[in-house]
């Protein structure tokens, strides 16, 4: 095992850099960071591949070309307006879930407590519903309704769970349970609507990005990033989080604070998603592991979640619009995979715990 | 290993305490404390001071309230009556990160995450020092190289905690929480579960510690271990103190009698020449019988 020698201790058992930037220092595996650029490199990829693909086909140069201030007025219109909002989204909505659920499953300790398996997603947009049916289609209450959705289904499955505390399996069954009435009961507010607020609401009812447009979207992220921004600045806190209350708790961390901070933050960044792409199932729960796994990290690194969130959305949607027979919303592409990974990982963990 | 002193004569240091403190120096003090869980009462009204300097040992029957008073005397536990005074002010009147940096606590609760290596481990025990700006300096990169050589763990810095035995993994664990870098250290039961030979081995190194002028307070369930290595020993029993004091006054047989319920006879150490608690032979009552059933 060689490692990079710096300041006295000559082996810490992977390679890092201390990343100083002005006062900022910050330690970083080398590993996380080749991670990151594999997954920005992977994104930019797909991304061309996104804007190039469809009826109208462009090829990656000429999509290279209008990403650069070039090109045709067709081509500009077609990248910038037609497709630009969705592949952004596809990124973006990734990333706000795949955050989400490195908060969740960090502050559980379990890797099945994400947010789309408690139901929070259904839960927002249950309250997005209710809010379209009751109030208005208008963005911002459509907005709020999911933001309240979203908390109120937290404080259901709280209350719940409150039992065998936020750490225990029965938060995951009642999770389970509370999701799958939620997405019965839109299921059925859906056929009792009228039918073309239903259309225009059912567009998201497994998650899709077929309706995105770029107005709504800027609203939804602009709401997003003050959360982002405080999970990131939480993240030393989570790092104490991990050694048992009681360990960060004597380093100074306040355990209780912490976790209603990131769960409150993780169900507002659900809530944001969820307003501009409906439900969306397996990101929150599989971008963290497959961060840690790359990566090889102890812990959930919030930066390469959100990485990995949004190349796996960006991949699904590709595969959801261009590589099926027929076009489907990208949630049937994720509750696919998903429940497949759902069922291995609880197959893990009662191996883990028998 | 070098020979450890038993500084059972020791006074406690004035090192830490200002000059113009006039009661006698402790930095650590419990007054008419009351600890619960779920609102059953498990320490009532209870006072104590942990002589500064010193390596004292809380000893007593199981469920006698013995890891509760640690955790109350390191904030992890609120006492509902009474406070818990550090350098002079309430304990829980100090930001989180402040006590952090003057008092330090190795739980029985701490968990290694997934795939941590030892170097990164003890790292994390300079969190109270570090900021959102400076997660990483100098001073916290020498810090954590001082601990794993005063644990014997510098080899280990970089193999992952899971791959190590329960005794190595035990003293990375006491070396992240000297990392943190407090005079002050509260431990639980830090020797349970490890084997006789690495028992003693910590025990050492605790005693070693506490030689260099920390002052360190322990649960143990080991009676001789206490006799041998503490300064000051506090009995416990059903949530009070019954007894306190240097070990040759606290081991004695009839106390051990008293806490323990146990028949006993108390022998000079063959080692040291304090006291050594030897079990007489068939000296517990049977389990079920009256004598034990009223005292659980």
């Amino acid at each position: 095992m060689s490692s990079s020698r710096l300041g006295t201790l000559a082996d810490v058992g992977y390679r890092r850099r201390i990343v100083r930037l002005g006062p900022l220092r910050v330690p970083v595996r080398r590993r996380s960071i080749v991670a990151g650029l594999v997954a920005v490199v992977a994104l930019g990829v797909l991304g061309v591949l996104a804007l190039g693909l469809g009826t109208y086909p462009l090829t990656p140069q000429q999509v290279v070309q209008v990403l650069f201030g070039g090109g045709d007025a067709m081509d500009r219109t077609v990248v910038i307006d037609w497709r630009l909002p969705r592949a952004v989204a596809g990124i973006a909505i990734g990333a706000l879930l795949g955050i989400a659920g490195a908060l969740f499953q960090t502050v559980t300790r379990n890797p099945l407590a994400s947010p789309d398996i408690l139901g929070l997603s259904h839960g927002a947009f249950t309250g997005m519903l209710l809010a379209l049916v009751f109030v208005s289609g208008s963005w911002p209450v459509l907005t709020l309704g999911s933001l309240l959705g979203g908390f109120a289904t937290a404080a259901v499955i709280w209350l719940l769970s409150a039992r065998g505390g936020v750490q225990g399996f029965r938060l995951i069954v009642v999770g389970i349970g509370v999701s799958s009435i939620l997405a019965s009961l839109n299921t059925w507010m859906l056929l009792q609507i009228e039918l073309e607020t239903a259309m225009f609401a059912s567009a998201w009812g497994t998650g899709s990005l077929n309706g995105v447009t770029a107005g709504p979207l800027a609203g939804a992220l602009a709401c997003a990033l003050p959360f982002a921004v405080a999970a990131f600045l939480l993240v030393p806190r989570l790092r104490q989080l991990g050694l048992g209350d009681d360990m960060a708790a004597s380093t100074g961390v306040r355990p209780g604070a912490v976790r209603a901070g990131a769960l409150l933050i993780g169900v507002a960044l659900v809530a944001a998603a969820t307003t501009v792409a409906g439900p969306v199932a397996f990101v929150a729960l599989a971008a963290p592991q497959i961060g840690r796994l790359v990566a090889r990290t102890p812990h959930l690194s919030l930066l390469l979640s959100g990485l990995f969130g949004g190349l796996l959305l960006l991949g699904a949607d590709l595969i959801a619009q261009h590589v099926l027979p027929t076009a489907l919303p990208v949630g049937v592409v994720t509750v696919s995979v998903g429940g497949a990974y759902l069922v291995l990982m609880i197959i893990l963990e009662i191996r883990r715990r028998a | 290993m070098p020979d450890i002193p038993l500084p059972a004569d020791r006074v406690p240091s004035a090192d830490h305490a200002p000059s113009a403190d006039p009661v006698p120096s402790s930095r650590l003090s419990a007054e008419a404390i009351t600890l619960s869980y779920d609102r059953a009462e498990i320490v009532r009204d209870l006072s104590v001071t942990v002589p500064d300097g010193g390596f004292t040992v809380i000893i007593g029957p199981n469920a006698c309230g013995k890891s509760t008073l640690l955790r109350g005397l390191s904030r992890l536990l609120a006492p509902s009556c009474g406070r818990v005074v550090l350098d002079g002010q309430t304990i829980g009147s100090y930001p989180a990160k402040e006590v952090a940096r003057r008092l330090g606590l190795l739980p029985q609760s701490a968990v290694a995450p997934d795939g941590i290596t030892v170097a990164d481990l003890v790292g994390r025990g300079r969190y109270p020092h570090q900021n959102l700006m400076r997660q990483w300096s100098d001073a916290d990169e020498t810090a954590v190289q001082h601990a794993l050589e005063a644990t014997g763990t510098a080899d280990l810095a970089g193999r992952p905690v899971d791959a190590l035995s329960g005794g190595q993994r035990q003293r990375v664990w006491v070396a992240m929480v000297l990392a943190q870098e407090t005079d002050l250290l509260l431990l639980d039961e830090p020797t349970t579960f490890l084997d006789v030979a690495h028992q003693v081995e910590l025990m050492e190194l605790f005693a070693h510690l506490n030689a260099q002028g920390r002052t360190l307070v322990a649960v143990l369930h080991d009676l001789n271990h206490a006799a041998r290595y503490a300064t000051h020993i506090i009995a416990m029993r059903d949530g009070r103190i019954v007894a306190e004091g240097p070990p040759h006054e606290v081991i004695t047989s009839e106390r051990v009698h008293e806490v323990f319920g146990l028949e006993n006879v108390v022998i000079p150490d063959p080692v040291t020449g304090g006291p050594l608690v030897v079990p007489l032979r068939g000296s517990v009552p049977s389990v079920g019988s009256a004598h034990r059933g009223a005292r659980s």
